[in-house]
């Protein structure tokens, strides 16, 4: 199958723009751009170059330590591999269902994760083009011009983030690389004094999340020319869907929607997910290409994250992001909103129903309860699926009779938009590249389309602000004819 | 008959037959060590708890105490040596801390720490080593030993199984099970034996139960090494 702008049919002859690496997003990762001597766009692609091999070389280890382990492959949402991974692996040792004070904890953990990653992608990350524009000075255009600029917003950004991370500390001992979760349930619960220490806060962050809430989708709102038609592609998209339908991070069944919203399938026990999702490898990209297999490779490519969830539950349990939630889908007009842009508005949606989800749970006392761990009929399989920020995790594993791994497989939420942040880059690349001058200005509008889908690149350590920045135009006969390069 | 000697200019008593190491835990004292164990009988081999005795190195787990005795143990130079040390020991074997679940409760580890190890320093061997599963109760990761023999002596000299030993010579040695097959489950190690409670790193693990003590409830969250009881 050849998509629209993957693959030039003579590359040789077309001159190469690299954004190598893609700055202000989670890992590495750089985009080539192929034009001719009319600087025609030929080919636009989305590279991830590292190659990370986890689930390789967790083979052979015990079961026990794969939640620690995995966890390191990313420095942000850590969380999110480290619960799937144990999720999977109380399957496993036959933990059907945790303690109430086990599942409400890996609960906060992860909430606390959403509102830390949320905040960071947002605040730290993409208020800067947000706030001052794609093509805006570079030299503001970060998170120190955002301090100079707007120094409350800046200031509740890194408040956000450090109460998120606050919540992963107390429930995993760590506020990164933490050990909370076990196969079966949680090491240890909250202490009085760190229930009262993030009860203290969690009010204002509450209405620090609306208010973000409200600024984006001013900002939005005020620019509907620029916000609803920015990198826009149709596609069908996917998410976990928790009890009636409501939105839920931590767990629930798959639910899949075309373009137009119709239900591809639902109530799936992601148990069964490989009868419904496949895997592609193209040549040219360490990620792989997910799709459903009932549509084909061609037709089956979707995306997850906010922009979806928001858009394929039926409600949100709680009231502020519900009312949110609400004003979005009636501003979408009833039907699905494609637009990358409009990831942001539903990231912020998303944050406050997490700020709202972590002050109900700290009212409640199976919180301090020391019942954490269950037990059952041991297994040789398991399938851990969570909704992490940037979307839908699996992690599968099998066990021998040893207690060792012998199978393990991640499709980890940047991989399900791989084909949806190529296309987004491929219509940016048409829509303002095209028989132009290239300049960092244009270039960053690229970069502005990748960042919405919020991707952890490598799902590896994270990079943030000024990134050494190299492009060179070549021609047809190799010789460098324009280039332009920052320092790392 | 009591005596005593100077330790880094403290006066420590000791009783006749003692190690240095042995009056230095006795007066409060630590000395960094790995091999050593109060339990058994001194090993001497991981050089860690060298000394200068009237000025000339020797292990202190080997070495009686004696009257009047001048001995250094928290001098720059000797513990730059023992970092040396230990900065080997991690490039030996594969010692990756972040996924062990002995974190928090390893005295390699928390060796490091009170030493001021920020790096490996030295070129990783990234040895090919297994993991024998084979036991019901206990796995064994070969990848974490650094050869110190507490479990070849408990075996021997406590349980009476002979369950382990020391194989090959020099940058060759490496631990053993005592069985045809090479497999613990071919053993009677036993979960309850002396050999499973000894090791003080992460080789001899019981099964199942990896990173159920949390953060900040570990050994060495509570305190440094050097402020246990004798740091074993």
């Amino acid at each position: 199958m050849t998509y629209q702008l993957e693959t030039a049919a003579h590359p040789e002859t077309l001159r190469r723009v690299a954004i190598d690496p893609v700055s202000r997003v989670e890992g590495h990762g750089k985009v080539t751009i192929l034009l001719d001597d009319q600087n025609k766009v030929h080919q636009v692609r989305l590279h991830i170059v590292e190659f990370r091999g986890f689930e390789k070389f967790i083979q052979g280890r015990p079961y026990w330590e794969v939640p620690v382990m995995v966890q390191r492959l990313c420095g942000i949402c850590p969380v999110s591999h480290h619960l799937a991974a144990a999720k999977a692996l109380d399957i496993i040792v036959g933990a059907k269902k945790l303690t109430p004070a086990a599942e409400k904890l890996r609960r906060l953990m992860h909430y606390g994760q959403m509102l830390q990653s949320h905040a960071l992608h947002f605040f730290h990350l993409c208020s800067p083009d947000l706030l001052f524009g794609f093509d805006s000075d570079v030299t503001q255009r970060n998170l120190v011009g955002v301090a100079m600029a707007h120094p409350e917003t800046a200031k509740r950004g890194v408040l956000l983030r450090k109460f998120g991370q606050e919540v992963i500390r107390v429930t995993a001992g760590k506020r990164v690389h933490g050990t909370g979760a076990v196969p079966g349930g949680m090491n240890k619960s909250l202490t009085i004094a760190e229930r009262d220490e993030l009860l203290k806060d969690v009010y204002h962050i509450v209405q620090w999340s609306r208010d973000a809430v409200h600024l984006i989708q001013k900002v939005h709102t005020q620019d509907p020319g620029l916000y609803n038609s920015f990198g826009i592609f149709r596609s069908n998209f996917m998410s976990i869907v928790g009890h009636n339908g409501d939105l839920d991070f931590y767990h629930g069944t798959l639910r899949a929607r075309d373009d137009n919203g119709k239900l591809i399938f639902d109530g799936v026990d992601y148990q069964q997910y490989d009868k419904y999702i496949e895997e592609e490898v193209r040549p040219w990209s360490y990620m792989k290409f997910p799709f459903f297999k009932s549509l084909g490779k061609e037709l089956g490519w979707y995306k997850v994250g906010p922009l979806a969830r928001v858009q394929n539950c039926d409600q949100i349990s709680t009231p502020f992001a519900e009312h949110e939630r609400k004003e979005f889908v009636d501003y979408a007009g009833g039907t699905p909103m494609h637009a990358p842009l409009a990831y942001h508005w539903t990231r912020m949606i998303e944050m406050l129903h997490a700020a709202e989800v972590i002050k109900e749970l700290l009212h409640d006392d199976d919180l301090l309860s020391d019942d954490l761990m269950v037990e059952g009929e041991r297994r040789m399989e398991g399938v851990g699926v969570i909704e992490a920020p940037r979307g839908t995790l699996f992690h599968h594993y099998r066990v021998d009779e040893n207690d060792l791994i012998t199978m393990a497989n991640l499709i980890v939420s940047t991989t399900n938009n791989n084909q949806a942040m190529n296309e987004a880059i491929r219509h940016v690349a048409r829509r303002y590249l095209h028989g132009r001058e290239v300049t960092e200005g244009l270039l960053n509008h690229i970069e502005v389309a990748i960042r919405a889908f919020d991707p952890c690149l490598s799902c590896a350590t994270h990079a943030l602000g000024k990134m050494p920045l190299e492009v060179e135009l070549v021609d047809a006969e190799g010789q460098v004819v324009h280039s332009l390069s920052r320092a790392g | 008959m009591s005596h005593t000697f100077t330790l880094d200019g403290k006066t420590i008593p000791f009783e006749d037959g003692q190690t240095i190491i042995q009056a230095a835990i006795a007066a409060g004292v630590f000395i960094p060590h790995l091999c050593y164990h109060p339990d058994f009988k001194p090993h001497g081999s991981c050089k860690l708890c060298t000394v200068k005795v009237n000025g000339r190195h020797t292990a202190s787990c080997t070495m009686r105490a004696m009257a009047g005795m001048v001995v250094e143990s928290e001098t720059a130079e000797l513990n730059a040596e023992r970092r040396a040390l230990t900065q080997m020991l991690f490039v030996e074997g594969n010692h990756f801390c972040p996924s062990c679940e002995q974190s928090g409760n390893c005295q390699l580890q928390a060796t490091a720490y009170h030493l001021g190890m920020m790096s490996p320093h030295y070129d990783h061997f990234f040895p090919n080593r297994a993991v024998d599963a084979s036991h019901p109760d206990v796995l064994l990761d070969f990848n974490r030993c650094i050869l110190c023999s507490l479990c070849v002596r408990a075996s021997r000299d406590v349980d009476g199984k002979n369950v382990f030993g020391l194989s090959g010579r020099g940058i060759g040695t490496h631990l053993i099970v005592n069985a045809k097959s090479g497999q613990l489950a071919d053993t009677d190690f036993s979960l309850s034996d002396k050999a499973a409670q000894v090791c003080p790193v992460g080789v001899i693990l019981k099964k199942r139960r990896g990173f159920a003590v949390p953060i900040g409830e570990r050994t060495y969250d509570k305190a440094p090494i050097s402020e246990t009881a004798n740091g074993n």
